[in-house]
């Protein structure tokens, strides 16, 4: 279970990017969030793993709190976490192998990262998520090599080889095209369901958001300001989400001027 | 089908025959070469104290005849400047020649030999040829590093020359200008700011590979770092080095400073 | 109506400094402490001195040989060894793999006093501390190396794509591992270039080391001209000119082969 309690984050002195949010996540399997470029989607999941510092608030997860963690503590509380990127962020020189067990270079020595010589477990665990998400045939070839679905693939298993609590996935079908994108998502769904994994999607499609998720939040302008089915989700809800400034943030601004 | 529990990289040699044939060379080498080295470890000792000696001779940086430097750092600058106006002059007909699209064949491999020759030979042995030819002093520095801005500029300029838009060319012959006239009206414009551009590098190489040629006798700076080391001055060589390190930052500098507005 | 080339301004800056060039060689030709009558006599001595050097002599080949091949090893050792020095001193003075400001001052520290002093005057202060011969010679080329090798791998280090060491960073490996497996193969390429590129130039910088006594076939070269055997150094000249076009094409094929 993920608790976001007042998470504020302010970039340098302008103003913040998110603001006072409150989320909490339990027991739905996959959630996407939607908004316009720049709401604040990518920085609140960047928080959550602190690959972005929150300004203040608190994030908890399965009883860990993440803001206060040193940096050898958020290392380990950051392998808990999995997260799936727009650019798969694959080290395209790797092989897909090595990209794929770059998931677990936290758990494993030195000297065994740096020989390429892996547990076999981990070995295994590879070769049986890379042959359910249909890549396994491509282990020794260099990443680069590979069209962006498998890409994305690639992406996916490097993040499940974390043995995650939670997997984030950052507009991870904005790179490709429909067909694929449609793919993954059916492929991020099966996964978070047969893993009993609970995911978090950043989506601009707002048409599969709704097919595929369980539950869809709205932000605009770092607030939260739609949170439900994905069948409550109507044209005018859609239009807050994506044309209006929330009535909040018209009041502040009024003040301002 | 059971999942497999092992995986190697492939290796970057694929046939192990040659991979470990590959490892072998290399071994033999290492070991033949750096094994046979002669390490002399009393004369390493020795060197250490020796060492010693010279840094403690070297502190503090003595700059009692800064005169002396300021003559040889001025000279060295001078032998720069005529080497770089001189390398110019002479790199342009000679990139002309070694241009692959309007130089003849003959012609053409004439040009890129003669700048292959200017830049295999490290400037102190050109260098030290010229000052048996013509005397120690300025004038073996300046001829030298001549050279060695024509093996740069000639080589870069014929590159230039050989990606030049050749519709100005055409444009000309069309009108019957004669070939000079095609040439300088054509041509040389564009490359022209490359010219400059490569001038003013040229002369900071210059200007530091002029205190280098000095140590062989050819003039400047560098034939007074090398008279003080001669003289076992230590203090006053490390003055002088300072200098030079300053002199080449400076200049490093200043001609990136004015190549980044040129463009 | 006019036409002109130039803008007024134009026309006045590019005046400005052909006359400020003009102004600069007037003063240098000025004051240069040459005698004249050599000057004009150069051409002269240089024709004579290239008789007496045909035919080349091959009498000494095989101490040529020898020490062309000593030659090879100098630049060869020491640009191993200097790549291996340059990593770290590359990774700490990368804007984005340091660890600490002081690192960074360090590293930047030990690139510019190292690409500063050029190989001829390290290889005076190393013969004057180890005694002539080889050793001093690759102490000497590996001291430049590392500033050259550092600079560049470092530039090398800080155009990466940050992406996949964010990635790396979220599954939670520690600073080692990121470097390891984030930063190492996407600097690999650069990597092999740049060494590849300075044993090339170590090549040549080898050839003139035993001209300040720090070993390799300069020191043959100086032996012949202080014996005037100008026959012998023509023959020197053209194996290192044969040293160097091998080089040359060796790295290229290396090049293409590792890229």
């Amino acid at each position: 279970m993920l608790e976001i309690n007042n998470l504020v984050k302010r970039y340098g002195k302008g103003a913040p990017v998110l603001k006072d949010l409150n989320l909490s996540v339990q027991g739905e399997q996959l959630m996407s969030i939607i908004g316009s470029s720049g709401a604040g989607k990518s920085t609140l999941l960047r928080c959550i793993n602190r690959l972005v510092e929150p300004t203040s608030g608190t994030i908890t997860l399965n009883g860990t709190e993440m803001t206060t963690l040193g940096a050898k503590d958020l290392r380990r509380a950051r392998r808990r976490v999995g997260m799936v990127f727009q650019s798969f962020n694959l080290v395209d020189r790797l092989t897909v192998m090595e990209n794929v067990q770059s998931g677990r270079l936290g758990y494993i020595s030195t000297w065994a990262a740096i020989t390429r010589r892996y547990p076999a477990a981990d070995i295994e665990r590879a070769f049986e998520l890379m042959e359910r998400v249909g890549i396994a045939q491509y282990a020794n070839k260099r990443a680069d090599e590979l069209s962006g679905g498998e890409r994305q693939r690639v992406g996916v298993v490097r993040a499940l080889m974390q043995r995650p609590e939670i997997l984030l996935a950052d507009e991870p079908t904005a790179s490709l095209d429909p067909k694929t994108s449609e793919q993954i998502m059916s492929l991020l769904r099966d996964l978070a369901n047969e893993l009993n994994l609970p995911v978090i999607i950043n989506i601009h499609n707002v048409t599969e958001a709704k097919e595929f998720s369980d539950r869809i939040v709205g932000m605009r302008y770092g607030r939260i300001i739609f949170d439900d089915k994905p069948a409550a989700l109507d044209a005018a809800q859609m239009d807050e989400i994506y044309a209006g400034t929330p009535s909040q943030d018209r009041q502040d601004m009024g003040a301002v001027a | 089908m059971t999942t497999p529990t092992t995986w190697r990289k492939p290796p970057f040699i694929a046939s192990p025959v040659l991979r470990w044939a590959f490892y072998i060379a290399v071994a033999i080498y290492l070991v033949g070469t750096i094994g046979t080295l002669p390490i002399d470890w009393e004369r390493a000792s020795e060197g250490l104290t020796r060492a010693g000696r010279i840094f403690s001779g070297a502190f503090p940086p003595s700059f009692a005849r800064s005169d002396l430097m300021i003559t040889g750092f001025m000279e060295s600058l001078k032998i720069a400047i005529l080497a770089t106006v001189l390398g110019l002059l002479l790199s342009v007909p000679l990139a002309f020649m070694a241009a692959r699209n309007i130089a003849p064949k003959p012609v053409y491999f004439v040009g890129r030999g003669l700048f292959i020759l200017a830049r295999s030979f490290h400037p102190v042995i050109v260098a030290i040829i010229f000052v048996k030819a013509v005397g120690f002093g300025p004038l073996a520095g300046a001829l030298t590093l001549t050279i060695y801005s024509i093996g740069f500029v000639a080589k870069l300029l014929a590159e230039r020359i050989e990606e030049i838009d050749f519709g100005q060319v055409e444009a000309l012959r069309s009108v019957g200008a004669p070939y000079l006239v095609t040439m300088v009206y054509a041509i040389v414009p564009q490359i022209m700011p490359r010219l400059v551009g490569l001038g003013i590098y040229q002369l900071d190489s210059n200007l530091r590979a002029s205190a280098v040629v000095g140590i062989v006798g050819a003039g400047g700076i560098g034939s007074t770092l090398a008279n003080a080391f001669g003289r076992y001055d230590y203090d006053f060589a490390l003055a002088i080095t300072m200098v030079i390190v300053g002199a080449i930052l400076i200049s490093e500098a200043v001609s990136g400073k004015i190549r980044k507005n040129m463009t | 109506m006019d036409w002109a080339r130039y803008t007024p301004a134009q026309r006045m800056k590019r005046y400005g400094a052909f006359f400020g060039v003009a102004l600069l060689v007037t003063w240098a030709l000025g004051s240069i402490d040459v005698i004249w009558e050599w000057v004009w006599d150069a051409p002269v001595q240089l024709a004579d001195l290239f008789t007496r050097m045909v035919p080349p002599d091959p009498t000494n080949l095989e101490t040529i040989l020898w020490a062309t091949w000593e030659t090879i090893n100098i630049a060869t050792i020491a640009t191993m060894i200097a790549v291996v020095l340059s990593l770290p001193v590359a990774l700490i003075s990368a804007q984005n793999t340091t660890p600490n400001v002081v690192c960074l001052w360090i590293g930047r520290f030990i690139l510019v006093s190292s690409r500063s002093v050029n190989t001829i005057i390290w290889a005076l202060l190393f013969v004057a501390i180890f005694g002539p011969g080889i050793i001093a010679g690759i102490i000497a080329i590996m001291f430049r190396s590392i500033g050259f090798l550092g600079k560049l791998l470092g530039e090398a280090i800080e155009e990466i794509d940050h992406a996949p060491v964010e990635a790396l960073q979220a599954c939670g490996a520690s600073r080692f591992r990121v470097v390891l497996y984030g930063i190492v193969p996407q600097v690999m390429p650069a990597f092999f270039a740049i060494s590849i590129l300075r044993w090339d130039i170590n090549l040549r910088e080898s050839t003139v080391l035993g001209l300040v006594g720090a070993g390799g076939i300069g020191i043959i070269l100086q032996g012949a001209i202080d014996t005037f055997q100008w026959q012998e150094v023509s023959m020197v000249l053209l194996t290192i000119l044969a040293l160097v076009i091998v080089g040359e094409v060796i790295a290229s094929a290396l090049r293409k082969k590792l890229l």
